[in-house]
């Protein structure tokens, strides 16, 4: 075999940036540093620099690809660009930077794993770095990078940089990025592009390429939800008869049970092919073809799914779109063509919500949106379509707009969430159980080290401390300070909150009654883990229903369990509302909302109630330290 | 617990595969070009992939300049067969003898521009709405924006501005009467991960691909190989030298290197090691600065 063996495997990012942010060299930087700039390349650049009379080799000029580019000296459209290391091989999607370029940057976003926002360091946050930010999160660029670029001509000051680092980081609150990043370059030097460099011994982080090369990215995949919407029958004889296409999320294998969309048949996996192979199971991004053990109709744009886990079926929904056409605006009483997944449908915006401002994610009110303008809609299409949202799923929650006349694809959009029932509803409807199965024969497995022992080594017992209370009554900032205080009292402490959990253990639940108790029974198991091996449990959780709240206090010993209720008046969370989701409630843009519009019940014997609206933030703290502090 | 990882190679498999799959869904009369080249041939591998246990639902077509390496041809015939796939030729001097296209003049007469409208005139007799490429974005500048599906006016034009965006997996080729699309199914491969794919999967290819004692000549730095179609002009000489063939196109400007390789992995080592683009080799790109796009805006490939 040959020397260039190793298993890689692919990411793609994109750059955002204007030519100023030397986003064009650093591309450069990367490809020549990494050796990907062939010599014949190597000769035209310099050639071609020395025609445009500059003294040394530009870079930039190696991926501003047309004629019209070169001449005006700017990128127009998205451009790929391919460079590999030992691990890993890169597509780059390199974007301009420009507002009048929103729709390149959203097209070069939607399929991207990363996104490297380029601050050019002299200026500082600009605008247009926030816009790529808020871009990225649009689109759901799991990984967001911000490279501080030009720290050559900021004396590699480590006070600029910090500065902002800062100023980014506060910013990126309002942003849904769930990782971010920063780095200190010179992409014209090459410091921390590639390798450190001399020039920055402050900085003790690693390089760009390093970072890109060790992402980890396959936790970002969405592997629960199997989704496989059909592309295409291959039928060489009578007797077979393969549903083909790309696994758009999930996993599935042989002799599971399956339902087709929109028929609601059932039938079972009767064997899976990838290509010439025969396999057991195939995945998410996996092209393979599927054979059923009942003979039903299939065809192009029905979608295969698991029966335990449904999409949303709905011929309405909401969605963030962003416009595309140069030639005529979005409009209301306008009918479009939808191409979702493998399915095309007639198309309507009944209603434009409101047009965000992509420079600081301000709502305006709207009647149309114009070429680059990104808006919330809500659509109404003429078939159902199978979806998630796209938070949920990039590949079935993300569709786009063409026009009916000439065809051109006007615009994309992002599912946000069905307005009508989901099929869940549907089923309960149809009295057609939708529980998960339970594992049987499944016993606790009792290892060689006891809880006990573990107690005994860190000289205090172990707790499950559960606090509950509406969003916004101070739940997680009472549960991190008591964390910390524990933490300083030398106890073992760890604490679960509800955002962190579902990024990724409950990623896969919504937000209805049954997702809701799911979540909870979930993070009640994990607390007892946590719990089985010596920990102090911190949960702050809403857990608005009694019945979950109940079940998760069965899970530990009475002596072992501290429910805590922190108590806020509503008007008051409403008033604080530290992630604006009351506000969304309100205008409708979340539905099932603890104290909006889905109940909280109050718990009636909780070990501690704590007023937030009257104590102090310390006061609380201390109260319930001092309540833990006498189990431990 | 697996891990559900799958490598570069089998993305972008994946990937091809699912666009050639959506060709043939959403056109009615796709083809798919074949040049005897390592990309059309992958491409027609990976097409057999697609459909497989069927048969490849689309014809492929050999638009035939006339100026081959026999090699070419003996290798797609067999190859043909191989994947079970309908052939259909249509030839450069067809075109040059109904008085379509007029023999460009001097000693190195290429039919690369003239092939264009040999592919024109066969897409409107079958009236072929897709025709797939193996075109790839690493080739060249002007390609490195180029969509999976590109798509051409009523002449058979290409306009940067007016192509489609395409997000995620969503590939519009909705159309109108007399509009037809190109799609390149291997657009994100680079000549590296085609090599590797090649030598991986082990498929047979042909042997200009490797080393080999041959006459050439050499000629602004390409090395051009010796055929019928090749005069030379004062102060060439025809020398025999060992080379290989990076691209396989017009013999007249398909430019040789001269190279030891004889097993797939010593073109894989060599690929991996060299300093010069594949197309650094071709004497129709080294016109002008913008000669790709230029040919492309007329509907070349």
């Amino acid at each position: 075999m040959s020397i260039v063996e190793k298993e890689r495997d692919l990411l793609r990012f994109t750059t955002a940036g204007s030519v100023d942010d030397g986003k064009s060299t650093l591309i450069g930087r990367m490809l020549f540093d990494s050796k990907q700039i062939f010599q014949d390349q190597m000769d035209a650049l310099e050639s071609a620099s020395r025609l445009r009379g500059e003294e040394h080799v530009n870079l930039a000029l190696l991926t501003d690809g047309l004629r019209a580019e070169r001449e005006q000296g700017i990128t127009i459209d998205v451009a790929y660009r391919y460079f590999s290391t030992a691990r890993r091989k890169f597509i780059i999607a390199d974007t301009p930077g420009h507002e009048q370029y929103t729709r390149n940057m959203v097209t070069g976003a939607s399929s991207a794993d990363l996104a490297i926002v380029l601050i050019d360091a002299r200026n500082g946050v600009l605008t247009q770095s926030k816009r790529h930010g808020i871009i990225a999160s649009l689109l759901g660029i799991p990984h967001v990078v911000v490279a501080v670029n030009k720290m050559d001509l900021v004396d590699y000051s480590q006070e600029r940089y910090q500065q902002i680092v800062d100023e980014y980081t506060d910013f990126a609150q309002k942003l849904n990025v769930h990782d971010l990043s920063f780095i200190p370059i010179s992409a014209l030097v090459g410091d921390n592009v590639v390798d450190a460099g001399d020039n920055m011994p402050w900085y003790t982080g690693h390089s760009l390429l390093h970072l890109l090369e060790n992402v980890t990215i396959s936790a970002d995949r969405n592997l629960v939800d199997f989704r496989f919407p059909v592309q295409y029958v291959i039928r060489p004889h009578q007797d077979f008869r393969g549903f083909a296409g790309r696994v758009a999320s999930g996993t599935v294998k042989t002799g599971e049970e399956v339902t087709i969309l929109p028929s609601l048949r059932r039938s079972r996996i009767k064997s899976i092919h990838v290509y010439d192979r025969q396999v057991e199971e195939t995945f998410a991004q996996q092209s393979a073809v599927l054979t059923l053990q009942d003979e039903i109709d299939v065809s192009r744009g029905d979608m295969i799914v698991r029966s335990h886990n449904l999409p949303e079926v709905s011929g309405e929904f909401e969605a963030v779109v962003c416009w595309m056409d140069e030639r005529n605006q979005l409009k209301t009483d306008t009918q479009y063509l939808l191409q979702h997944t493998t399915r095309t449908s007639k198309v309507f915006v009944d209603e434009i919500l409101y047009r965000l401002d992509v420079n600081t994610l301000h709502r305006e009110a709207a009647d149309s949106l114009e070429l680059n303008e990104i808006g919330r809609v809500k659509l109404t299409s003429s078939q159902p379509i199978f979806f998630d949202p796209y938070d949920r799923n990039r590949e079935t929650g993300g569709f786009v707009i063409i026009d009916p006349t000439d065809f051109r694809t006007v615009g994309a959009g992002m599912i946000r969430y069905t307005t009508r029932e989901t099929l869940r509803e549907l089923r309960r409807e149809r009295g057609q159980d939708a529980e998960r199965p339970r594992a049987t024969n499944v016993s606790w497995e009792q290892g060689l080290v006891s809880r006990a022992e573990r107690e005994k080594r860190n000289a205090h017992k172990a707790v499950c401390l559960w606090l509950t209370g509406l969003s916004g009554s101070g739940k997680s900032t009472i549960a991190r300070a008591v964390e910390q205080q524990l933490f300083a009292d030398g106890r073992q402490v760890f604490r679960l909150d509800g955002d962190n959990v579902r990024h990724g253990l409950c990623a896969d639940l919504g937000f209805t009654r049954d997702d809701r108790s799911a979540n909870i029974r979930r993070v009640g198991h994990a607390a007892q883990l946590l719990f089985e091996a010596g920990q102090v449990v911190i949960c702050s959780f809403i857990a608005p229903y009694a019945a979950d709240r109940d079940f998760v206090r069965a899970l530990f010993p009475e002596a072992a369990f501290l429910e805590v209720y922190v108590r806020c008046d509503i008007e008051v969370c409403k008033q604080r509302d530290p992630k604006g989701l009351y506000q969304k409630a309100e205008r409708g843009e979340i539905s099932g909302f603890t104290g909006v519009d889905d109940p909280y019940e109050e718990p009636a014997n909780a070990d501690l109630v704590i007023d937030t609206a009257v104590l102090s933030e310390s006061d609380a703290v201390a109260r319930v330290v001092a309540q833990v502090t006498r189990l431990l | 617990m697996p891990s559900y990882r799958m490598n570069t190679f089998e993305l972008l498999e994946s990937e091809a595969v699912y666009v050639i799959r959506e060709v043939a869904a959403q056109f009615e009369r796709p083809v798919m070009l074949f040049s005897g080249g390592k990309d059309s041939i992958l491409m027609s591998y990976l097409a057999r992939k697609a459909f497989y246990p069927g048969k490849i639902p689309f014809p492929l077509m050999h638009i035939d300049t006339g100026h081959n390496f026999p090699e070419t041809i003996e290798y797609r015939d067999w190859w043909m067969e191989q994947i079970g796939a309908q052939l259909i030729v249509r030839s450069v001097q067809d075109s040059i003898d109904s008085g379509r296209v007029a023999e460009e003049e001097g000693p190195n007469p290429s039919r690369n521009a003239l092939q264009t409208i040999t592919l024109l005139d066969a897409i409107k007799e079958f009236k072929f709405d897709a025709a797939m490429g193996g075109a790839r974005r690493d080739e060249e500048k002007a390609r490195a924006k180029e969509r999976f599906f590109s798509f051409r006016d009523r002449f058979g034009q290409w306009d940067p501005k007016n192509q489609r965006p395409e997000l995620w997996y969503l590939f519009n080729g909705h159309k109108r009467p007399g509009e037809h699309f190109r799609v390149f199914p291997i657009s994100n491969w680079t000549e590296l991960d085609v090599w590797q794919y090649i030598e991986r999967q082990e498929i047979p290819m042909p042997s200009l691909y490797f080393s080999h004692q041959r006459e050439i000549v050499r000629r602004d730095g390409v090395i051009l190989a010796r055929t019928p179609f090749i005069s030379l002009t004062e102060g060439e000489r025809w020398e025999t030298s060992r080379v290989r063939f990076r691209t396989i196109g017009d013999a007249t400007c398909t430019g040789a290197t001269e190279s030891v390789a004889v097993e797939m992995a010593d073109i894989v080592n060599e690929v991996a090691a060299t300093r010069v683009t594949e197309r650094g080799g071709r004497a129709d790109d080294r016109r002008s600065e913008a000669a790709m796009e230029d040919r492309k805006k007329q509907g070349y490939f």
